[in-house]
C-alpha cells in the first residue's frame, strides 16, 4: 500500500478544541507494514527484524514483545501479594499504654473515628480502592484484549490511562509508614516499627504499575480493526 | 529501512496520521482514541531547563534539612527523608526501603540531571556521549519519580501525629511542597521531544 493512501484515510486530524471522534476508521501503522519506534515515535516503513532505530537506537517493535503474557503474570502476582497486604499490619506503635498494631483498613478507620474524614477519603481511595480499582481493570483489559472484543473501544482506551495515571497514589501508604517509623523513635514512651503487610503492599502498587507498563494498549484496537478489515 | 517523515502513528491505538503543522502550544489529538499525538513545545523549550535548574536547588533543600520535628514528653525527634529510609532498612526491610529511595530520591535526580544535561547538550553541536542512553533513561524512569505522592504522604503522617505529640513542619516540608510544583511543569515536557529538537537542529 502507498503512502498517499494513508494521508487520506489520516486527514481526520483534530485541533485541541474539537471533541473526540470515536471509530477504528482509520489505518494502522501495522496495516500499512509501518513500524513506530516506542521511544522516539520516528515511523519506519519495511522494518525486519531485530532492526534498531535509526533515530535513537532503540530495538524496533510493532507491538510491546510478549505483552498479554507478562502482564498476566505480574497482575496474577500481584492479586496473590494483595491478600497479605490486606491482613498483615503494616506497622506496630509501641507505647507506654502498650503494642497496637495497624492494617490497611484499620488506619483509615482510625482516621475516620478521630474526626478527620477528609484524611480517611484521601487514604482509602489512595490505599483500598485505587489497588482493586487497577486489578481489576488490567483483569478486564486483558480478557477483552485477548478475546478480541469490539465492546466499548474508546472507553477501554480511556480506562487504560485512567490506570496509568491512578497507579502511582497507592505508594502514600508506604511512605507514610516510613516517615513514622524514620521520626517516631522515642524510646520508652513511642516507637513505630514497620509490619510486613507494608512491604506486601509496595508489591502490589509496584507489580501492578509493570503490569500496566507491560500492557500494550494498541491490542485493544487491534481486534476491532482486523474485524473490521475483513468484512470490507 | 526507511524513514516516513511526512506520517505519524498514534501511540496508543496505532493509527496513522499526516504530522499535522502545529502553531504556538497547539496539541494534536489522534482522531480514534483521543490520545495525545504531538504537541508544540517552542514555549516550553526556553522556560524547562530554569526550572529544572530551580527543581535542583529545592531538591538540595528537601533532602538534606529535617521534614518534620517532633516534640513528646520534652523529648524532640527529627528526620529527613534519607535518615528514614535507612533506619527502615536498618530495621530488615531492604526492599521497602530501597523503593522508597529510588522513588522519591534517586529517580526525581536523575531526571531532573539527565534532563538538564540533554536540553543543554541539544542546543550545542558536536558529540555529546550518552545522549541515546540518557533520553531512554529519562522515558523510563519518568513514571517511577513520586514526590508528589511522598508530599501528600507526609501531610497524612502530620496529621497521625498531631493527636499524639506537638509536630513542627520543618524547611523541607516547604521544600518539597515547590519541588513538587516545579516537577509537575518540568515533567510535562515529554523527553520524546527533545528527539524532535535534535533533528531540526541537525536539519
Amino acid at each position: 500500500m502507498s503512502t498517499t493512501d494513508t494521508a487520506n484515510t489520516a486527514d481526520s486530524l483534530r485541533s485541541a478544541s474539537q471533541t473526540a471522534q470515536a471509530g477504528p476508521s482509520s489505518k494502522t501503522a501495522a496495516d500499512l507494514g509501518m513500524v513506530a519506534c516506542h521511544h522516539c515515535a520516528t515511523l519506519w516503513k519495511e522494518v525486519q527484524a531485530h532492526d534498531r532505530c535509526g533515530c535513537c537506537d532503540a530495538r524496533l517493535h510493532a507491538r510491546k514483545p510478549d505483552s498479554a503474557n507478562r502482564a498476566w503474570a505480574l497482575v496474577i502476582a500481584a492479586c496473590i501479594m494483595y491478600i497479605p497486604a490486606n491482613t498483615l499490619p503494616i506497622m506496630t506503635t509501641a507505647s507506654l499504654l502498650g503494642e497496637q498494631q495497624d492494617t490497611i483498613m484499620s488506619g483509615i478507620i482510625y482516621f475516620w473515628v478521630s474526626g478527620s474524614w477528609a484524611l480517611a477519603a484521601i487514604v482509602f481511595i489512595a490505599s483500598f480502592l485505587v489497588p482493586l480499582f487497577k486489578l481489576a481493570a488490567l483483569i478486564l483489559l486483558l480478557i477483552t484484549a485477548q478475546r478480541r472484543s469490539k465492546w466499548r473501544l474508546l472507553q477501554r482506551a480511556k480506562l487504560y490511562r485512567l490506570v496509568e495515571v491512578t497507579g502511582r497514589w497507592s505508594m502514600l501508604d508506604v511512605f507514610v509508614v516510613t516517615l513514622l517509623t524514620g521520626l517516631v523513635q522515642i524510646k520508652g514512651f513511642a516507637t513505630v516499627y514497620a509490619g510486613p503487610g507494608i512491604a506486601a503492599f509496595a508489591a502490589v502498587v509496584v507489580l501492578t504499575m509493570l503490569a500496566s507498563l507491560s500492557f500494550d494498549p494498541r491490542m485493544i484496537w487491534d481486534a476491532a480493526k482486523t474485524k473490521a478489515g475483513k468484512r470490507a | 529501512m526507511q524513514e516516513v517523515p511526512d506520517l505519524l502513528a498514534c501511540e496508543e491505538c496505532d493509527a496513522v496520521h499526516r504530522r499535522p503543522t502545529l502553531g504556538r502550544n497547539e496539541v494534536a489529538f489522534c482522531s480514534c482514541c483521543g490520545a495525545e499525538l504531538e504537541r508544540d513545545m517552542s514555549a516550553y523549550r526556553t522556560s524547562v531547563l530554569p526550572l529544572a535548574v530551580a527543581s535542583l536547588f529545592m531538591y538540595v533543600i528537601a533532602n538534606v534539612f529535617p521534614i518534620v520535628e517532633m516534640e513528646l514528653q520534652g523529648i524532640a525527634s527529627r528526620t529527613t527523608l534519607i535518615g528514614s529510609v535507612f533506619f527502615l532498612n536498618s530495621e530488615g526491610m531492604p526492599f521497602v526501603a530501597s523503593l522508597v529511595l529510588a522513588t522519591t530520591v534517586l529517580f526525581p535526580l536523575l531526571q531532573l540531571l539527565a534532563l538538564i544535561y540533554l536540553l543543554v547538550a541539544v542546543t550545542r553541536s558536536g558529540y555529546h556521549p550518552a545522549f541515546n542512553l540518557l533520553t531512554r533513561l529519562l522515558q523510563t524512569v519518568r513514571p517511577w519519580g513520586m514526590v508528589e505522592v511522598f508530599l501528600l504522604g507526609v501531610i497524612v503522617a502530620l496529621v497521625k501525629l498531631t493527636n499524639m505529640a506537638t509536630v513542627v513542619p520543618g524547611v523541607a516540608l516547604w521544600a518539597f511542597g515547590a519541588l513538587t510544583i516545579l516537577l509537575a511543569a518540568v515533567s510535562s515536557f515529554n523527553p520524546r521531544y527533545i528527539w524532535r529538537i535534535a533533528l531540526l537542529k541537525q536539519a
